[in-house]
């Protein structure tokens, strides 16, 4: 008779911990979570690997246009003197609203001393982070690989599944 | 007196432990790298991050407004 810990087959895996991350926001604000977290976990000696997808596909385009748009987000409070500040929905449909609002954060990021997304790209791909492309999100929204970043791989679900299968954290975000 | 320092004063999360962790490298298994910071988080992030990698969170302080650590280098 065997016993239960006797069956188990060993799974082979590397001495490091793997983080994984799925990445499906773009804009200014949700771009900073996952860039954030994997250069943290590649300094900390995590194998990362990123993948690309929906709108977050955009991030690995060499010109970065980072925006932010204020509608439809309540909890959006902007400190401006001392107060902060909420942008009404109706408001968000006057031409330049989301332009400014974009100024605005992207001012408060420098004056914070909060790093730039193309700083914590720049950072994750130095550290080895590794990058996935989603090759359907290529095709639906008509990107082209030469205008993206050098280094990201194309790959899709199963390409995915089978790192996120081996990973001690996996993200959506 | 630490082997390197480096001033991440003024700069916002994750961004210390990025250069504490770049700095590190360029030092000596079993050396020590100083860091000055102001960022409140740190305190927490330089524990979990020597928890996590094995390096020494060797010292842990504040001098005025800015946060002082001294890391030794153990892998």
């Amino acid at each position: 008779m065997t016993t239960a810990a006797e069956n188990v087959i060993p799974i082979p895996r590397a001495a490091a911990k793997r983080m994984s991350i799925i990445v499906t926001k773009g804009s200014l604000d949700w771009a900073y979570p996952p860039f954030i977290l994997a250069t943290t976990a590649a300094a900390m000696g995590l194998e990362v690997t990123m993948f690309f997808t929906f709108y977050g596909l955009p991030l690995l385009l060499k010109q970065l246009d980072l925006n932010i748009s204020p509608l439809g987000n309540a909890a959006m409070k902007m400190p401006l003197a001392g107060l902060h500040m909420t942008m009404p929905n109706f408001a968000c449909m006057i031409p330049g609203v989301d332009a400014a609002a974009s100024r605005m954060m992207k001012n408060l990021i420098k004056k914070k001393g909060v790093a730039s997304i193309a700083d914590l790209r720049g950072l994750a791909i130095e550290a080895g982070v590794r990058m996935i492309a989603c090759q359907m999100t290529l095709d639906l929204f008509e990107y082209k690989l030469e205008d993206m970043i050098e280094g990201p791989e194309l790959g899709g679900a199963a390409t995915y599944i089978e790192v996120a299968s081996q990973s001690d954290i996996n993200l959506f975000i | 007196m630490a082997d390197q320092t480096l001033d991440a004063k003024g700069l916002n999360c994750p961004l210390p432990i990025l250069r504490a962790k770049k700095a590190l490298q360029t030092i000596a298994v079993g050396g020590t790298l100083e860091v000055l910071a102001t960022d409140p988080g740190s305190v927490k992030d330089f524990q979990a991050f020597c928890n996590t990698t094995g390096n020494e969170l060797v010292e842990s302080g504040t001098e005025g407004k800015v946060y002082r650590f001294v890391l030794r280098r153990r892998s």
